[in-house]
């Protein structure tokens, strides 16, 4: 099998223990990642999310192993990939509008002004910001709009691959529910591949292609990829119905809430090893969820 | 009767009270002064009764402030300039030593803060020559300059560039992270990155040693221009001091602290222009 757009392989990241040990975050993980997929990964806090997904932007280097992006090692950060910090990580001193435009002007360095700005409001009008609100400082929005120019930054300048740190953490539920379909929408008419860590169950199931869960660190794995068997465009409210949905989310509350606690810390030697893809299909059958062979091999 | 006054014109009026009670008080005391000083027989034998200086009443300063204040730029002569004319004089040396000493301190402050080898390297120097009183250095300057014009603006320069150099060294070095990320996941280029990142980021504390430095560069002109002499409101208030008269010397003295607070005021103005909030 071809390799994926985006390939993950044998990363290891080891840190100070802050007493003069070594933190092994996780070790020899690999994964990949289809063009176009929507993947989401999801464990529990410490567990190094965060810092895998630092690893693919390319704003910290791995202890070991490499990344690849359409079979091109990635050394530094990039435009083709966009991030969406965990902390907004807006520019303070920029309005708004400024803080989304900047990053415009940069990607299409050969646009007019009024095109940059014209760009940037309509991505921030995709997030619900219009109006006099753009021209505000971030530290005069509420934490979820901040939150929302934060995504606007990021979908504004179009990347091959979008890295979303919870990026729906600071929202109420309400306004959750419309960037998350905002977020469909724009990755639906699009090419792009979206790598999106949240804490949220019910949020992964409706976004993701694929779910991978790590394991508490320290050690973390990525230990299984969950294939989402319900078919799109999927709908808040009707995704409960679909006799899959239960039965993914209780594979995955199950998971979280035992076996990512069971599985820590085992180490796996130093074979590599690729997640368990997990199917769960109940349309067909009325078989028990199993673990079942590997449908999809993610990384070969 | 002040309930409906705001706090700003609750602390004006307090000012203002003030102001008066303590100048009228000034004002009462001069005459005791003088009474305490009744002349005795000896000191008339011994030419007592000629006129004395002491210290004069706020009513003889606001006077000469109005007489000076009225004509500030007549010119009669080396040692009788207007005031307007020497604090010129002091403000152009004190801005060009302070404008090189930014030209210098500001970039090289931006190096040191983005690197830590620089930051170390440079430390000891500066940990060295920054507590060196600025007019330690007037002698050398005298020598090697040998004019002591360019020696006074020297000083100001010397005294001016460690705030800066070191404020902006802290700022730049102390850039949030996560607005470095950023500019790297935008691809912008290094000058890119240093002017539209870093430089709004540490421009408060860059703007704050500016706002030190010029508070200093301000104390030590005064310093600097008794020593050489010539022009500058430091030289008006030793002149005057030579000549006796207080009441130029207080006025002076007032003079030079309201200039010193309109300078401050620029500075604040402008590290308010160039506030975040986080
Ligand atoms: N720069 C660092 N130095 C030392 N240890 C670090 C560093 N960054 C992260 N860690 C450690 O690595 C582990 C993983 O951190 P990471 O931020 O990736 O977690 P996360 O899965 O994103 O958690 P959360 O869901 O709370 O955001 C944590 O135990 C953390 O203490
Ligand atoms: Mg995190």
């Amino acid at each position: 099998m071809s390799k994926p757009f985006l390939s993950i392989e044998n990363l290891t990241q080891i840190y100070p223990d802050g007493q003069g040990g070594d933190l092994t975050v996780f070790e020899n993980a690999n994964f990949g990642i289809e063009k176009g997929e929507f993947v989401v990964i999801l464990g529990h806090s410490g567990c190094g999310k965060s810092t895998i997904m630092n690893i693919l932007a390319g704003l910290a280097e791995p202890t070991s192993g490499v990344v690849k992006m359409d079979g091109f090692e990635v050394s530094g950060p990039s435009l083709d990939r966009g991030v969406v910090f965990q902390n907004y990580s807006l520019l303070p001193w920029l309005s708004s509008l400024k803080n989304v435009s900047f990053g415009v002007a940069a990607r299409y360095k050969d646009w007019s002004k009024q095109k940059v700005l014209e760009h940037s409001k309509k991505f921030l009008a995709m997030v619900g910001l219009e109006g006099d609100v753009i021209h505000r400082k971030p530290s005069q929005l509420s934490g979820g709009m901040r939150q929302r120019v934060s995504i606007a930054r990021a979908f504004a300048n179009e990347p091959k691959l979008l890295l979303l740190d919870e990026p729906f953490g600071a929202l109420d539920a309400l306004t959750r529910g419309t960037i998350q379909d905002e977020l469909l929408k724009i990755w639906g008419g699009t090419e792009q591949t979206v790598f999106m860590i949240t804490h949220d169950i019910d949020e992964a199931i409706l976004l993701a292609d694929r779910i991978l869960l790590m394991t508490n660190g320290p050690y973390a794995q990525v230990a299984e990829s969950v294939e989402i068997t319900i078919p799109r465009p999927r709908s808040r409210t009707e995704i409960v119905e679909h006799p899959n949905y239960y039965a993914i989310r209780n594979h995955l509350v199950q998971f979280l809430g035992q076996r990512s606690k069971e599985l820590a810390g085992k180490r796996e030697g130093e074979t590599p090893k690729a997640p368990e893809t997990i199917r769960i299909d109940k349309t067909g059958s009325e078989e028990d969820p199993v673990p079942s062979a590997p449908l999809r091999a993610v990384n070969t | 009767m002040f309930d409906n006054l705001s706090v700003n014109q609750r602390a004006a009026v307090l000012s203002v009270v003030m102001l008066v009670v303590g100048l009228l008080i000034w004002e009462a005391a001069i005459p005791a002064q003088k009474a305490a000083a009744e002349l005795t027989e000896y000191e008339r034998l011994t030419g007592g009764g000629a006129p004395k200086a002491g210290v004069p009443p706020p009513s003889q300063v606001i006077a000469k402030a109005w007489e000076q204040l009225s004509n500030p730029f007549y010119d009669a002569g080396p040692n009788d300039k207007g005031i307007g004319i020497q604090i010129g004089y002091s403000i152009y040396r004190v801005l060009t030593g302070y404008i090189m000493a930014a030209l210098i301190a500001i970039p090289l402050g931006f190096l040191i803060g983005m690197s830590q080898v620089a930051y170390k390297a440079f430390n000891p120097f500066i940990q060295v020559l920054r507590p060196i009183s600025p007019l330690a250095w007037m002698p050398l300057a005298l020598f090697i300059i040998q004019d002591s014009e360019a020696s006074a603006i020297f000083v100001i320069f010397i005294c001016s560039i460690w705030p800066m150099l070191l404020n902006t060294a802290f700022g730049v070095a102390n850039v949030r992270q996560d607005w470095v990320n950023v500019a790297r996941t935008h691809e912008l280029g290094y000058l890119k990155t240093a002017f539209t990142v870093i430089l709004p980021a540490a421009a408060p504390t860059i703007v704050t040693g500016m706002r030190i430095s010029i508070g200093i560069a301000w104390l030590v002109i005064v310093a600097a221009e008794m020593l050489v002499g010539g022009t500058g409101i430091g030289y008006y208030v030793w002149n005057e001091w030579n000549n006796l008269d207080l009441t130029s010397v207080i006025f002076s003295i007032l003079m030079i602290g309201v200039v010193g607070m309109i300078l401050d005021l620029a500075f604040g103005a402008l590290q308010r222009a160039v506030a975040y909030v986080e």
